[in-house]
């Protein structure tokens, strides 16, 4: 069977379905879409399933490739690593919570079901993709659902967020596909071929310039222009506070918990081991902007006045530490960069989904306007500490572990780097705790909250799996870090040979 | 056992925590308290089972697995284990049943107990691992059970600035204490201790390229894990967030500010024993930092009105003196006094919640006087505590070998004599310990004379309706009070007298300790006698400036006591009958009331000691305002005005200017231009990649 092309398309057809059968918006039909969403992305989640169990943990290589011919020229080709494959099923494990908790929204319910299903067709087929054109058209058009999602059913801002969003992310996206176009000819666009492939790394001159590593410096920032974005790192952040505050929550969700990761999966997938001299060339001036990523945002975090822009400013500080472990490339950094990322798409979709519990109450995200929640609401109080407790990296909760092997990892390349992003744990605790005082202690004076309510079954179940999720990774990280360990010492272990080779060659 | 010694308190804290709503108040503190004490009882058992005899490790489950880290979830009992297991968990009993009193009027009984339990089993993670990193599992644990606990009342603004200060402030000395793990990760390949200590000797000759530096390995993760203990055990420097954990409910601060949590930063030292040997340079760090604190938090503690402030700043003193003993390579001694101190300073702690249960949450000693009529029995458990924290005993003369006295005079002069015993270096820590000692003497009976001597300052209501508490709670202080009074005698032998040797065996490397145990017992007798006398004067203060109408035999007899045991000290005849007759003139000369008069004499030293140091403000003005100041900087302006500003501005000025629209640049439909010209481009350019190659 072939499982991988099932649940990549498969949310795309119940999307057609749903566009086809489901017509009117009376509340039947409204019914309908709901639950037909559910049960496509329930049913997704469930084929993804044999994927994991049938993975041999100790093949490095691809798993479940199929290939076809595609329009004459070009190369469907689709595949699981023990890296790739813990995205896959990521994202066809929240798709459903992100579902499940969208029961609320009200205005054009059918297009915003079909625009989530399509968004995660583009999305599992990023992860899958083997064939670099097939990976752009993928990771391009991905940004079209989010595009409407946060231009339709976003809050009052939405349209400059909109295309605030669509223009940094597919700017940067247009170098790195001249870069899948040289390589192309270089070489071709299989991906595994790719990464047995060795890109020129001799010093060229251009217009006078002596650029090192040559070729593979040129491509490592064609790539870097267009995950930089993705990710987000400091200074392109900007966007991403802007389209989180103006995103629905779900589409907040989608945004931190997997779309996020694509940045870090391409850096992994491509810079990494295809640029394997490029990458070390470019380590400093990763870790510098990692380190002021950290640092920046949490800072700027410690101010905000809207919750979710606070939580979408600790997103990118977290993602600063990912940077960084990727580019220590070594075991310990990579495995904590997948790590963070994989605990990062619980925690801050859980968060997230903490600020749309209370939005859906009282239709406002400032923080001023909460205060004493614990009060009417224990429960949602409870869930809310342990994600901030998570979000502040707490040994115990899969926060920790990612943050832990990164720095470990990092620190054995660059001690200035490791401490200075460490500083980012005090800041961390910093402003997550006190947001949380703001909103959740204090007492209850406000008149508007006095009525309000805790959460209701569907938010409980919906919290539910992320809370295990959590807690799990946090006490046993062995249950991923065993998949996707032995793909990452490959990966390792390939880059420091590369890089070895490099080394004699020069002398 | 030792699953069970460990689990017991998680699983009371998950039934209270989660089902105490359905299993009532009643239900959920019984089953917490009545592990608890399970896990005590078992504890004993183990500490007289493995303490001195045998060694055990068992490996529960895998945690983190990366390439060469390697690390397990499992439980190391050596002694050090076992001496902090029947702590933790004795102490933990008590105050769980001690609350059941103190709480009862809270209506959120459950999630109280569930937090102490909770508290009570990272705490015993803390001290039960066998890797660096579950120890950092606990570590952080026992930070969240704290910052959860001094918030307990969570509509108090004030309980919830104390929470989040102790929770961040700890952060800033786990910074430095993850930096020590990497650290040791990189020159070891292992956090796990056994693979550590059997190669700290081999390491000991390496060097790390630090921050630019080429530092001497073993003295750079010393020194990063040392901070880490002092953000912990609240250090001088990190020590700001202890006195105002004082917010949280009075068990609390009996139990994780005093007994047991503080205490995690020596058992650290104690721990990382193998390296820290070492480290010459960083434990001289380590003796000046903890000298430097038992001196510092004495002196303010001098003035404060507040009966559990006093209290607080006792502690840190007294953790100052225990990283001093272990600074010096007295880790028995360090050790010694941790055990012996959680007895006395929870008594207290449990002695000042009784005050307060007594007094209608009144904490200010300005408001208390006279309290020993309408609270006897308080009243001598309190005593009991003082007389052992004040270190009172009878000095040269001994039981076999051992020292005759309470707890705290045992193990306090032992962390003296080793200070002194201990290199010219460490002669700073033996001045300041004794200063100390004085001070330590002075506010401790000042703290008692106020709260239940002379008249009463309360108002009569207050004051009428004094009563005792119940037995719920006066048990507890029996407990404790029999600790005060006889833990040091019972275990000095074991902990730092002939027995000792075979009582720490592998626990403790043993090449360096030999030396400075044997030296602390060889000290003159002139030193043996200082830190009594130093109590004496400290004591003599007291009673002169705070009690009214004061014999001046009594004062008089204070000075001769100190003649006579420096006398029989061998200290020369002449200097001990003017050290005596100084005491006696000076405690003569000071009249009734003398601390007000000075109070209002001194008035800036006064106000220095009462606003501890303006080490808040300080900070305050040094790191708080600052970043708020660049968060909000870098948001408005790096974030606003520079990033967005060039970006957009790029797109406001160019491509308008390219699509010669250049005069409707100011309208919203530019990003729509943009927009449409971007995406033509990503076509165009994915059209010719597929179909013009």
């Amino acid at each position: 069977m072939p499982y991988l092309s099932i649940i990549t398309f498969g949310p795309l057809i119940g999307a057609l379905f749903m566009l086809i059968f489901i017509r009117g918006d009376d509340p039947y039909a409204v019914k309908n879409c709901r639950w037909a969403a559910i049960w496509i992305t329930v049913g997704t989640f469930l084929f993804s399933l044999p994927v994991l169990i049938g993975f041999d943990r100790a093949d490095t290589g691809f798993q479940f490739v199929e290939e076809h011919e595609w329009l004459g020229v070009l190369t469907y080709k689709v595949g699981v690593d023990g890296i790739s494959i813990l995205f896959v099923m990521l994202t066809t494990f929240m798709m459903p919570l992100v579902i499940w908790s969208s029961f609320g929204v009200e205005h054009r319910v059918r297009e915003y079901m079909m625009a989530f299903l399509i968004l995660e067709t583009m999305m599992i087929g990023v992860f899958v993709a083997l064939d670099t054109i097939l990976f752009y058209l993928f990771f391009e058009g991905g940004l079209i659902p989010m595009f409407l999602i946060i231009g339709i059913w976003g809050g009052k801002e939405r349209v400059y967020a909109a295309f605030k969003f669509f223009l940094y992310t597919l700017l940067g996206s247009l170098l790195m596909l001249v870069a899948m176009i040289y390589m192309a000819w270089d070489f071709g666009t299989d991906i595994p071929g790719l990464l047995g492939h060795t890109f020129n790394s001799e010093p060229i001159n251009i217009l006078g310039w002596e650029i090192a590593g040559g070729v593979q410096t040129l491509l490592w920032l064609a790539f870097f222009a267009s995950l930089a974005v993705k990710m987000p790192m400091w200074p392109v952040h900007t966007w991403l506070p802007d389209a989180h505050v103006q995103a629905p929550t779900a589409g907040s969700v989608v945004l931190a918990a997997i779309l996020l990761k694509m940045g870090g999966y391409g850096f992994i997938r491509f810079s990494l081991p295809m640029f394997p001299v490029a990458s070390e060339l470019m380590q400093e001036f990763v870790f510098f902007l990692s380190v002021v990523a950290i640092i920046y945002t949490s800072l700027v975090a410690l101010m905000q006045e809207d919750i979710k822009k606070l939580i979408a400013y600790s997103s990118v500080a977290h993602m600063g530490f990912v940077t960084m472990g990727i580019f220590a490339a070594n075991q310990q950094g990579v495995d904590g960069a997948i790590f963070q990322m994989i605990s990062h798409g619980f925690i801050s979709g859980a968060l997230f989904l903490c600020v749309g519990v209370i939005y859906d109450r009282m239709h406002t995200r400032e923080i001023a306007a909460y205060g004493g929640l614990v009060v009417r609401m224990p429960i949602y109080a409870a869930i809310f500490m342990l994600f901030t407790m998570g979000n502040v990296g707490l040994p115990g909760t899969s926060g920790f572990v990612g943050e832990f092997l990164t720095l470990a990892g990092v620190f054995q390349v660059s001690t200035w780097t490791a401490v200075f992003a460490t500083t980012g744990v005090i800041l961390s605790a910093a402003y997550a705790l006190w947001l949380y005082r703001r909103v959740v202690f204090g007492e209850l004076i406000k008149e508007s909250l006095k009525g309000i309510k805790d959460l209701t079954f569907r938010e409980k179940a919906v919290f539910a799996p992320l809370i295990v999720g959590t807690l799990l990774l946090g006490v046993y990280p062995s249950l991923i870090t065993d998949i996707f360990g032995p793909s990452v010492t490959a990966l390792v272990v390939q880059v420091a040979e590369a890089r070895e080779a490099v080394q004699i060659a020069m002398k | 056992m030792f699953s069970t010694i460990l689990f017991a308190p998680l699983l009371g804290a998950l039934i209270a925590g989660l089902f105490g709503k359905s299993i009532g108040e009643k239900a959920s503190m019984v089953i917490t308290t009545g592990l608890l004490m399970l896990a005590a009882l078992l504890s004993w058992i183990v500490f007289f089972t493995y303490a001195g005899h045998s060694d055990e490790t068992v490996t529960l489950m895998r945690w983190i697995d990366s390439g060469s880290l390697s690390v397990d979830w499992a439980i190391r009992v050596d002694t050090l284990t076992c001496v902090m297991l029947v702590v933790v968990t004795t102490v933990s009993s008590l105050v769980h049943l001690y609350s059941m009193g103190y709480m009862e009027e809270d209506p959120s009984k459950p999630r109280f107990f569930a937090y102490l339990s909770l508290f009570t089993f990272a705490m015993l993670m803390l001290v039960t691992a066998d890797n660096l990193l579950q120890m950092f599992f606990g570590w952080e644990g026992v930070g969240v059970a704290s910052y959860l606990l001094i918030g307990f009342w969570h509509h108090k603004p004030s309980a919830n600035a104390a929470a989040i200060k102790a929770f961040v402030v700890n952060r800033v000395g786990d910074f430095g204490f993850v930096l020590g793990i990497f650290g040791i990760f990189f020159l070891f390949d292992s956090i796990q201790f056994d693979t550590i200590f059997g190669l700290a000797e081999e390491k000991s000759a390496e060097t790390l390229i630090f921050l630019g530096m080429e530092i001497a390995a073993l003295e750079l993760l010393a020194f990063l894990l040392f901070v880490g203990a002092m953000g912990k055990s609240a250090q001088f420097i990190l020590h700001t967030w202890l006195p105002d954990a004082m917010e949280g409910p009075t068990p609390v601060s009996a139990l994780i500010h005093a007994a047991t949590m503080v205490t995690a930063g020596v058992f650290l030292v104690c721990r990382m024993s193998p390296i820290m040997e070492y480290a010459p340079s960083a434990m001289t760090f380590v003796v000046f930092i903890g000298a430097t604190t038992a001196f510092f938090a004495a002196t303010v503690g001098l003035v404060q009105n507040d009966i559990k402030r006093v209290i607080a700043y006792s502690t840190c003193s007294q953790l100052g003196y225990m990283f001093v003993a272990a600074g010096v390579g007295a880790y028995e001694a360090a050790m010694f006094h941790l055990f012996t101190h959680a007895f006395f300073k929870a008594l207290l702690f449990l002695g000042a919640g009784s005050v307060i249960h007594a007094m209608h949450h009144e904490q200010d000693m300005r408001h208390y006087g006279g309290l020993r009529h309408k609270i006897p029995l308080t009243y001598w458990m309190m005593m009991a505590g003082t007389l052992a924290i004040t270190g009172v005993g009878m000095p040269l003369i001994y039981l076999g070998e051992i020292p005759l006295g309470f707890a705290g005079y045992l193990s306090k002069d032992a962390i003296i004599e080793s200070a002194y015993a201990a290199n010219s270096t460490a002669s700073y820590a033996f001045v300041m310990l004794v200063i100390a000692a004085a001070m330590t003497s002075f506010y401790s009976w000042r703290l008692i004379f106020l709260t239940f001597h002379g008249e009463t300052r309360a108002d009569a209501h207050t004051y009428d309706h004094a009563h005792e508490s119940p037995n719920v709670m006066m048990i507890p202080l029996y407990i404790l009070a029999a600790g005060a009074v006889l833990a040091g005698v019972l275990f000095y032998g074991d902990f730092f007298g002939h027995h000792e040797e075979e009582f720490w065996s592998t626990a403790i490397p043993s090449h360096a300790r030999e030396d400075i145990v044997h030296r602390a017992h060889e000290v003159e007798k002139w030193v043996k006698v200082t830190p009594f006398t130093a109590m004496l004067f400290g004591l003599g203060l007291a009673v002169s400036s705070y009690l009214r109408n004061v014999p001046w035999f009594a004062k008089v007899g204070i000075g001769a006591l100190a003649f006579v045991v420096l006398f029989f000290a061998k200290v020369f005849w002449v200097y001990a009958a003017l050290i005596g007759l100084g005491f006696a003139a000076l405690f003569l000369a000071v009249p009734y009331g003398l601390h007000k008069t000075l109070a209002e004499q001194q008035r800036p030293l006064y106000e220095f000691l009462l606003n501890k140091w303006y080490v808040d403000e300080i900070y305050d003005f040094l790191f708080v305002r600052p970043a708020k100041w660049l968060g909000r900087f870098l948001w408005k302006r790096g974030d606003g005005n520079i990033i967005d500003g060039f970006l957009n501005g790029l797109a406001m000025g160019v491509i308008p200017f390219i699509t010669g629209l250049s005069a409707r640049a100011q309208s919203g439909f530019v990003f729509h231009y943009a927009f449409a010209m971007i995406l033509g481009l990503a076509a165009l350019i994915t059209w010719m990649t597929i179909f013009g190659g």
